[in-house]
């Protein structure tokens, strides 16, 4: 199953189909559906189009666009677009047009891709429902009613929704994979470092890293490999020393060791339809000649607090920018401090006053090192117990989400409940290691289930010959919706 | 510093200098590193702190400040980068990116020009701020009516170079400085410059009793824009103290504010200077960790420093090195004509003098030298020979060093050709002469009364003589 971006490109390429023409199919389902699923801050579809037409032509006049020739492609609202408005789903940012490209987007773009707009998220990135927009939420396309996940929820919709055929999104402590999850959905976390940064804008810089989301593996995997690579811009950027993602597709599962981790599958909270999901997952590798047993990482259970410390903290230092001088929203004020705070008190939301305020306590003098100090302990902690697990398997296995998409409003009055979506996935982050979500299947009320594979550094490859056939053995294809 | 102001106490005085480098561009971007553009035209997303934008480490600017700490004897180490979180306007990214408990240089020391040496605790890079003037409100931020911000500045490479607290004086502060700046002017690290802010000196100032080894409690004072203020500002920092000590009070931590036109410090509001900086390590750069082949490359391409070159012209001249002459010759940039003697193997002691005494002077009104060392030697060997009087050859010199040329022609030109030894030996015989009792116990060998008959040659002649082929034909005649 190689999926709808391979279909298009190669259409594209070959004149089969006009880039025009797939836009206008994905831009009619926009136009019918976009008003209730809420997938994007802004639709670009005047540059769109003049985009697709600069492809057909450059088709017509025989040459070729690239590997994602005339692919609609939707943009997480925190990856700057040169001359089009860039919020983070922030009222902070109003009227600020970024003047650069991120890297990815210039990737994106030389490898033929159509951008359709820029997706709806949690503000600055933080949440997991994407209720946390100054915009209003965007909604699940399997059920309008449900949340579909954050904070990349509207990357995550609009594949599902088939309003682009991938997009980006960025995944701080799972913001990729869980909303891959609720969607039904393919959701890649890559490697720390293997994805440039540059105009991605910035949650926590030690955790974000941007990725794709697809309807299928094999597309996730082509898009990955058209952003991946070192760029001088970037100083966390890794050197090009690496196979392609998808450089292992198609090879089965026949001999690979995997291990389903004990402390995420059986953690609280975890429900019991996603568990049985996660063991017949377990079983349809073990068919496929994957040896597959249960494997102890100890330390993953102080994930989800050390996370909570230095996300936060980092952010509280990121989002200092955001003051009113030179950009964005600016409220007066008698005098300047004034001013910061009425600029900040209007333009950010609570969820990102709360962290800010729990960073900025967390880093304060004489709390630094119970808190991020510590935080950072068992950061070097996991990553230990990381290491001696891929020492015996070659990936791992896990829930993504402890349930399927949960009703909005739900968990919006408590933090703590939404903060627990994350358990399964932030672990990864922590690390710096890949991981993607795969639908796996749905739950008791026929939303769709993700399944999480892990891996160890830059080890990609095999990350997606493992989703890849998990996707084929997935009960049902839980993807477009 | 008078010794009355401070009876019995010692004053102890800890320097930070903010130095800026002298990169082609700036420390996280490839904006240009210039003085005095039009303001905020030499920004990018980066040093605008622009949403998304990422810092990039000036590889330019990490083998300054290498230079610098080598040239300080500084043990070069592994470093880190963290964020300096305050807000301020003149900061894009309301942080700044520092090196914190890990700085890239630690643990050297400097040599005075008097051979004392002080401590370097530590040199480390950092991004410089935009500058910001404030219109009205006294020329502070609370209070003005409206502020500019250049940001031309921000994320200009800074290496900030802290003492230990070895100082006794202003005086010795203000060397301190002063060696800091030939040192870093040598390296081709900085261009020193004071008046443009590319050296910015803060200093931490306490006082304790006399002879005690404890350390006070100090006041830090920013805002001294030449070494002059730095001295005032100390003077009046530690009699402020003596004063706070004397009448039973006690000096309290705090940072205070050089006042150049009142000649006071003041303490500065604490709103401006109760900062938490909640110091991580800034997770946008990876840590620094410059190879043993590089720092030796490094070290290896240092020019000699001025430590060293005072060391030499006082060995070539058989002086202290510790001497006034000595530094003075290298501050000036004069120790190349001390040496050059020394290897024409002429007179380097008397070339000392001169170039300590007349040239030095003669610059301080001109400002300017090109001296030729071939020429200049040629002019203290006619010194030394006699060929022109210790008048005469400081007549040529100062001609030769305002206008260059020949000195043999300028002392033609002057009319100083030595005199012929006949005109000589006319004038000697008139002086005998003249003085027969002298005479007669000098050749009975009262030798002591050779200078009264130089001396007596010298006024007959209006000082043309060369007295040494005078001593001599005096020396012949008594013998004849
Ligand atoms: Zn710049």
């Amino acid at each position: 199953m190689s999926g709808p971006v391979h279909a298009i490109a190669a259409d594209v390429r070959s004149g089969r189909r006009s880039a025009a023409e797939v836009l206008e199919e994905h831009l009619g389902r926009i136009a019918e559906r976009e008003g209730s699923v809420h997938a994007f801050n802004l639709v670009t579809a005047d540059a769109a189009r003049q985009r697709a037409e600069q492809l057909d032509r450059a088709v017509a006049a025989g040459g070729d666009p690239g590997p994602l020739a005339g692919v609609p492609v939707a943009l997480k609202d925190l990856i700057c677009t040169r001359g089009v408005p860039t919020t983070c789903s922030s009222r902070i940012l109003e009227g600020w047009v970024p003047p650069y490209d991120a890297t990815v987007v210039s990737r994106l773009a030389g490898a033929g891709a159509v951008f359709v707009g820029k997706a709806n998220m949690d503000e600055f990135a933080m949440g997991s429902s994407t209720e946390h927009s100054a915009f209003g939420p965007t909604r699940n396309p399997h059920d309008l009613a449900r949340v579909p996940g954050g904070s990349s929820g509207g990357s995550a919709a609009a594949v599902a929704a088939g309003f682009a055929a991938a997009s980006l999104g960025s995944d701080t402590g799972g913001s990729i994979r869980q909303p891959a999850a609720l969607c039904g959905v393919v959701g890649v976390k890559p490697t720390y470092g293997l994805v440039s940064r540059y105009g991605l804008v910035a949650f926590a810089s030690s955790l974000d890293q941007i990725g794709p989301f697809a309807t299928t593996v094999a597309d996730a995997a082509l898009v990955l490999d058209a952003i991946a690579g070192h760029d001088p811009r970037d100083s966390t950027s890794l050197p090009d020393e690496r196979a392609a993602a998808g450089s292992r597709l198609g090879r089965g599962a026949q001999g690979l060791r995997v291990g389903v981790i004990a402390e995420l599958a059986g953690a609280e909270g975890i429900s019991a339809d996603v568990a049985a999901r996660v063991n017949e997952a377990a079983e349809a590798l073990a068919a496929a000649g994957a040896k597959v047993e249960e494997v102890s990482v100890p330390s993953v259970v102080y994930g989800l607090s050390a996370y909570y410390m230095i996300a936060p903290a980092e952010a509280s230092s990121n989002l200092a920018r955001y003051d009113g001088v030179r950009y964005g929203l600016r409220k007066p004020g008698a005098d300047i401090t004034d001013m910061y705070v009425a600029t900040r008190s209007a333009g950010f939301g609570p969820e990102v006053k709360r962290r800010i305020m729990l960073g900025t306590y967390a880093l304060s003098a004489g709390y630094y090192d119970a808190y991020y100090g510590k935080a950072q302990k068992v950061r070097t902690l996991i990553i230990r117990d990381f290491e001696a697990a891929y020492r015996s398997y070659d990936v791992l296995l896990s829930p993504t989400s402890p349930t399927t998409a949960f009703e909005l409003g739900a968990k919006t009055s408590d933090p703590l409940t939404m903060y627990l979506n994350d358990v399964c996935t932030i672990p990864s982050n922590l690390a710096g290691h890949p991981a993607a979500s795969v639908p796996f299947g749905t739950g008791d009320d026929g939303l769709p289930v993700g399944v999480q594979v892990l891996a160890p550094a830059l080890g990609e490859p095999v990350m997606f010959q493992v989703a890849e056939v998990l996707e084929a053995a997935a009960p049902s294809s839980g993807g477009a919706a | 510093m008078s010794d009355d102001t401070l009876s019995g106490w010692e004053v102890v005085v800890g320097l930070e200098v903010h130095c800026e480098l002298r990169t082609e561009t700036k420390l996280f971007c490839g904006c240009r590193n210039v003085f005095g553009d039009e303001p905020n035209t030499n920004v990018c997303p980066v040093c605008l702190g622009l949403p998304g934008s990422l810092p990039v480490l000036n590889k330019q600017a990490v083998e300054y400040a290498i230079r610098i700490g080598r040239a300080l004897h500084c043990r070069v180490q592994p470093s880190m980068f963290h964020r300096k979180n305050y807000f301020y306007p003149d900061m894009p990214k309301d942080f700044q990116i520092s090196q914190y408990d890990v700085p890239v240089n630690a643990d050297g020391w400097l040599e005075l020009p008097s051979g004392k040496r002080v401590g370097i605790v530590r040199a480390h890079m950092e991004e410089d701020t935009g500058k910001t003037t404030h219109v009205g409100g006294g020329g502070r931020i609370h209070g003005a009516a409206h502020s500019l911000v250049d940001y031309n500045r921000a994320g200009v490479p800074l290496v900030e170079i802290v003492s230990d607290p070895d100082m006794r004086s202003a005086d010795e502060a203000r060397d301190y400085v002063d060696e800091l700046r030939a040192i870093l002017v040598a390296t081709g690290a900085s261009d020193g410059k004071m008046e443009e802010g590319s050296l910015r000196v803060d200093c931490n100032v306490s006082i304790r009793p006399q002879g005690s080894t404890a350390l006070g409690t100090r006041c830090e004072i920013k805002n001294m824009n030449s070494l002059r203020s730095l001295g005032r500002a100390i003077v009046y920092e530690a009699s402020r103290q003596v004063e706070v000590l004397s009448s039973g009070g006690s000096v309290v931590q705090e940072t205070r504010h050089w006042d150049e036109a009142d000649g006071r410090t003041h303490a500065m509001r604490s709103k401006e200077e109760a900062f938490d900086y909640r110091y991580f390590p800034e997770p946008d750069l990876v840590s620094l960790a410059p190879s043993q082949e590089w720092v030796r490359a490094v070290e290896d391409a240092l020019p000699v420093l001025p430590a060293e070159r005072r060391r030499r012209v006082a060995e070539a001249a058989g002086v202290q090195a510790g001497s006034e002459p000595v530094a003075t010759v290298v501050r000036l940039g004069l120790d190349a004509l001390v040496m050059a003697t020394v290897a024409a193997k002429a007179d380097a002691a008397l070339a000392l003098r001169r170039l300590a005494n007349e040239v030095a002077g003669q610059l301080a009104e001109s400002g300017v030298h090109d001296i030729d060392p071939d020429a200049f030697v040629r002019l203290v060997r006619m010194e030394h020979d006699g060929e022109l009087t210790s008048a005469q050859a400081r007549t040529v010199l100062k001609d030769f060093v305002a206008d260059g040329g020949d000195p043999k022609a300028i002392a033609r030109q002057l009319g100083f050709e030595a005199m012929g030894s006949q005109e000589l030996a006319g004038a000697v015989e008139t002086v005998i002469s003249a003085n027969p009792k002298e005479w007669e116990r000098f050749s009975c060998g009262d030798d002591k009364l050779v200078g009264f008959f130089v001396g007596k040659v010298k006024a007959a002649t209006g000082g043309k003589a060369d007295l040494r082929a005078a001593t001599e034909m005096l020396r012949r005649r008594r013998g004849a």
